[in-house]
């Protein structure tokens, strides 16, 4: 780890001035930054604490919630309104990390989380496109299990690891963003990039720029909904696929469906294929397995992760039968 | 090993068939084995209490003045030469006290290789530390940085640049098969076992199996991860170690730096985890060249990454097995023939084809396995070294055989159990499989298993059983000694340089010392863990408990002998041979006769004499040639397999144990229990990725390298026959491995009960089940 001065900002605006250096970098719970840093992968030469600015959830008339960036994942995740009205969302913040983890980590944390990819992290002996820009990419014909079936680009396939963005994704969230040049909203599904020949650029924030606030509105999809994230032990592991689902039926008809995958792409990947196929259609396993494969249709397979399409796939179907509820 | 160590062994076990077994080791049963008080009975850790509170201190926790802390910096190619460093930076950071490469290294011998015939020897690595530029395997440590605090070497060690010159370098498991070299020897056995005409027997079956079993490399995770403290007080050397090899260690030491035997003294009196891994590596010999270069102690606690590059794991496998039998279901043909890594500089065979030689009576066998030379680490020890991996294909086999022939697998075993050794004729000293299957089956509920593979379901969910047996040789090591010393309050302290990595060693042994001198349990102290303490061996192959047990025996009939002179002739005693006495009541008295009796104190206050001491010594293991040693268990699993994605969920394992006396119910569940989840993660989690590309470990974090989380581990249920075993100390025989063989195949063939379908490649993970469909 690299020597670093460490601040914690007063407020939002003293935040947002003592990153305008560039060379600050935003601190939440520190369960990615610091690994990060002792890993010798981030060596910002400034810290601005933010974990304490915005921690408050915030219920907006109507059942919306503005989830404030500095909310720590566990408090999200017992949220009375999450649970009843967002189950998927409880769920898949309690899937990820440990409850220790999740104690630290924060929201706003959480969606700027780096991948997991072991070629990233071995900053000492592997090559990185993402790590270290126009190096070469040494996934690509390596261990490549955990990478990306939708999106990748021959300069990184490297996945986002966060599974409450997944489930953010599903439920149509928007980023509340603060920079230098005032206040904007980004929707969550816009905020990530796919890597494309830039991998090393991850995200549209602006430099400088601070996520304040998430922001979700309730639907019947929503509180019908689910998060299944399938990995390779029972807990404490990164998704090989996961789900997140909600689904509204009205007279025998779908009238809202919301499908995000995780654990495929470099981005929570909102299935708007599979979405497109369900609308208005019976909610019939013939009818969940077909969308499944209108959406695993644009998948690409690496070497070692062929598997995640097939499991993609049933994954999905599984999901959405289970809320179209017994006998389907 | 050789063809000449062959001839030994092969002699000596010739020899042994005709001598008396009353002449051997263990030729008269242990009575102890019939007449213990505190063995037997639930005891709790005496170090538990100090490890609770923290109080336990161990190797990276000893505080010391003026240390400097040490950061490894490693090779990133696997074959090579060093063609330059930029140490400027490193050197410049703050904290900095210096930085050590070959080219300011104190010179140094290589490291005498473990072995058997050498316990002061516990190299796994045999190659120069730090003597030339040339690199031996991707992640070699090419510099260590010495710092005020580790956080200020760490950060230094990130700044040191190495230039490389690459040399093609052998990282391919598959292209080293070529160059196979096929030993004589594996530890004391002959590699090569062809008995009659597996080939006919194959043909002439009613069944048959015939398959390929890969196991991937597997690291040491222990909780702690290895560390020393290492301080050079003129010319000795002191070194707070973690180990289970603390002379081996010592003696190690002295060879690399030229120094007496008595020069080096090794500390490890609490590990955190052995399993193999606790033993010499390079970071020992670099902590203590770093000081000696600094004149200043040095604390080298290995990153878990760090100990993922120097600390050698279980060598990869690929096995091939295949089974022959007749129609009532007995075995005709085992073969057993399969590849692993073992390059030049490595010492530690992983003997997989030995547990098919003893567990089944086969009428032909033909047993040879391989070694491959790869430009890497060598491997070393792994908890149930050999069997672990070996047990998951011989016992898929018999699962698969057992299918074949519409047998229940239980029974299969049954038919084909071995009732003596089956290669060597020799008798066993205690077996009994057969009824560790019985009662592990009957606390598991066997007879509720669906006979027809994929024919139970809950929901998306595949339901199966499966069973296999474990097993793991009875290994006791000579050379072990321990002092006894009684004092005129008739108290007892048991000292010896053992090894204490949480089995309950200290806790055990004064059960044991209680029984044999006829103690109260708190009369009795055991001192162990440091090398002013009277010569041990290591603590492994499950050896430690035995070799131990023959010491204090041994010591104890010293004692006697002494004692008895020391009473004089104006004693109860008087006029008594040693042979007519025992302890008891904390002294002595005659055999039969209860009234002639004399406490330890009244003998020694009448010699006056504050105590006495005497040492005894576990002499040569001479009852494993004469007799067939095996513990044996039967594991059974049950678990259920997602139909959707292929994940497995275990429901409960039961572990059935047949090794001899269980000596404490507490730790030896604990043992049996840790053993098992160790075989659950070979089974579902752990797997070391090695990128053949270049040699590197990819998976070098916990992250990364999974083992088995809480919620992996299901219900365990553990018990035992407690059958003494007449040739053993105390009528036990170690525990420490046998806990973890057997359960990989068990929940494989679990899985092929749930799904249908057969995985034989290791970890199960959910890609590897997704399509569970039967090959019919």
């Amino acid at each position: 780890m690299t020597p670093f001065d460490y601040r914690r900002a007063a407020d939002q605006a003293d935040a947002l001035s003592r990153a305008a250096t560039g060379h600050a970098r935003y601190l939440g719970g520190g369960t990615n930054l610091v690994d990060l840093m002792r890993q010798n992968i981030e060596a910002p030469a400034a810290l601005v604490d933010v974990s304490r600015l915005r921690d408050a959830i915030e219920e907006r008339a109507g059942g919306g919630l503005l989830i404030g960036a500095a909310v720590r994942n566990s408090a999200l995740a017992a949220h009375p309104v999450v649970r009843t009205h967002y189950p998927m969302l409880s769920r898949a913040l309690l899937s990820g990390a440990s409850a220790q983890i999740r104690n630290m980590a924060t929201v706003g944390g959480n969606i700027l989380q780096r991948t997991r990819c072991a070629y990233f992290y071995d900053a000492a002996g592997s090559r990185c496109n993402k790590r270290e820009a126009g190096t070469g990419c040494d996934a690509m014909d390596g261990f490549n299990r955990y990478h990306a079936i939708f999106g990748g680009s021959e300069h990184c396939v490297a996945t986002h690891p966060s599974d409450m963005c997944v489930a953010l994704a599903a439920l149509d969230a928007t980023v509340h963003l603060a920079g230098r040049d005032g206040e904007r909203r980004v929707p969550l599904l816009d905020l990530h990039r796919l890597p494309g020949e830039n991998p090393q650029v991850e995200t549209v924030l602006r430099a400088g720029e601070l996520i304040t606030a998430i922001e979700i509105a309730p639907s019947a999809a929503a509180a019908n909904s689910r998060y299944r994230k399938v990995r390779d032990r029972s807990s404490y592991a990164f998704a090989l696929v996961s789900v997140a689902a909600g689904l509204e039926v009205v007279g025998g008809r779908i009238d809202d469906v919301r499908i995000a995958l995780g654990g495929v792409a470099a981005k929570p990947w909102r299935a708007a294929r599979a979405e497109q196929v369900l609308r208005g259609q019976a909610p019939t396993r013939e009818n969940f397995l077909r969308a499944a494969d209108a959406e695993v249709a644009g998948a690409k397979a690496l070497s070692g992760n062929a598997f995640k399409i097939e499991l993609a796939k049933r994954t999905m179907a599984a999901v959405l039968g289970e809320l179209a509820g017994a006998g389907v | 090993m050789s063809k000449l160590q062959n001839a030994i062994v092969g002699g000596v076990r010739a020899a042994l068939g005709y001598v008396p077994d009353g002449w051997l080791p263990g030729g008269t049963p242990d009575p102890l084995i019939d007449k213990r008080v505190a063995l037997g009975t639930q005891q709790s850790r005496v170090d538990g209490p100090e490890k609770v509170r923290g109080a336990a201190r161990f190797a990276a926790e000893v505080p010391m003045e003026g240390l400097l802390y040490a950061a490894c910096v490693h090779s990133t190619i696997a074959r090579g030469r060093i063609a330059g460093f930029d140490l400027a930076a490193a050197e410049a950071a703050s904290g900095v006290v210096l930085v050590m490469t070959h080219r300011n290294a104190p010179k140094m011998n290589m490291p005498p290789a473990i072995g058997m015939t050498n316990l002061k020897a516990a190299g796994n690595n045999i190659l120069p530390v730090m003597q030339d530029p040339e690199i031996r395997w991707n992640g070699q440590t090419v510099a260590v940085v010495l710092a005020e605090t580790q956080e200020q070497a760490d950060h230094a060690a990130s700044l040191v640049l190495v230039r490389y010159e690459a040399a093609v370098a052998r990282t391919r498991f598959d292209e080293a098969k070529a160059d196979a070299r096929t030993p004589d020897s594996l530890m004391i056995e002959r590699n090569r076992l062809k008995r009659g005409n597996v080939k006919a027997a194959s043909q002439a079956a009613a069944g048959r199996v015939d398959a390929i079993y890969r196991t991937p490399q597997h690291n040491h995770n222990p909780i702690e991860p290895n560390a020393a403290t290492i301080a050079w007080e003129g010319e000795r050397l002191v070194v707070h170690d973690a180990t289970q090899m603390l002379n081996g260690t010592a003696g190690s030491l002295a060879k690399v730096f030229g120094l007496k035997e008595s020069q080096v003294y090794v500390s490890s009196p609490f590990v955190g985890g052995g399993f193999g891994g606790k033993a010499l590596w390079d970071h020992q010999i670099l902590g203590a060249a770093a000081a000696k270069l600094a004149g200043r102690p040095v604390r080298i606690a290995l990153s878990r990454a760090s100990m993922h590059r120097l600390i050698g794991g279980r060598t990869q496998t690929e096995q091939r097995v295949a089974l022959s039998a007749d129609v009532d279901g007995k075995l005709t043909g085992l073969l057993h023939h399969g590849y692993s890594i073992k390059s030049p500089h490595g010492a530690c065979d992983e003997a997989f084809t030995l547990s098919g030689r003893s567990l089944y009576a086969s009428e032909s066998f033909d047993i040879v396995q391989h070694q491959l030379d790869l430009d890497v680490l060598a491997n070393t020890f792994m908890r149930g070294p050999g069997e672990a991996v070996g047990t998951f294909a011989i016992e898929c086999a018999m699962d698969e055989l057992a299918h074949e022939l519409g047998i229940d697998p239980v029974e299969f075993r049954r038919r084909n159990v071995a009732h003596c050794n089956p290669v060597s004729g020799a008798p066993h000293s205690q077996s009994d499989l057969m009824l560790a299957y019985d009662q592990g089956a009957e606390r598991f509920g066997w007879h509720r298993r669906a006979v027809r593979p994929r024919s139970r379901r809950e929901g998306e969910w595949l339901i199966g059983m499966g069973c296999a047996t474990g097993t793991f040789p009875y290994v006791r090591m000579p050379g072990t000694s321990v002092q006894i010393r009684v004092d005129c309050d008739g108290r007892a302290t048991v000292s010896s340089a053992a090894h204490e990595m949480g089995m309950g060693t200290a806790t055990v042994q004064r059960q044991h010392a209680a029984d044999r001198l006829g103690l109260p349990l708190d009369s009795v102290t055991v001192r162990i863990g440091d090398t002013s303490l009277p010569f041990s061996s290591f603590a492994g192959g499950s050896s430690q408990t035995a070799s131990l047990g023959a010491a204090i025996n041994a010591a104890s009939a010293k004692l006697a002998s002494e004692l008895l002179r020391l009473a004089g002739n104006d004693t109860s005693l008087a006029g008594l041979k040693a042979s007519d006495i025992e302890f008891a009541d904390g002294g002595l008295r005659k055999i039969d006769d209860p009234a002639r009796h004399e406490s330890f104190a009244s003998i020694l206050r009448r010699a006056a004499r504050s105590d006495i001491s005497v040492m005894g010594e576990s002499g040569a293991p001479l009852e494993v040639l004469k007799f067939s040693m095996h513990s044996t268990s039967a594991i059974f699993c049950k678990l259920r397999v997602s139909d959707v994605t292929g994940e497995i969920r275990l429901d409960r394992l039961v572990g059935s144990f047949d090794c001899g006396r269980i000596l404490n119910p507490k730790t030896a569940a604990s043992q049996f229990r840790g053993g098992m989840i160790m075989g659950i993660g070979m089974a579902l989690n752990e797997e070391t990725l090695v990128d053949e590309r270049n040699g590197r470990i990819m998976s070098a974090s916990f992250a990364d390298y999974h083992v088995p989380v809480h919620l992996d581990v299901p219900q365990i249920d553990v018990l035992w026959t407690d059958i003494p075993d007449p040739r053993t100390p105390m009528g036990a025989r170690g525990i420490g491995e046998i806990g973890i063989t057997g359960v990989a195949a068990a929940i494989a063939n679990a899985v092929f009960n749930a799904t249908g379908m057969r995985v034989r490649d290791l970890p199960l993970t959910p890609d590897k089940l997704l399509n569970n469909r039967p090959a019919s």
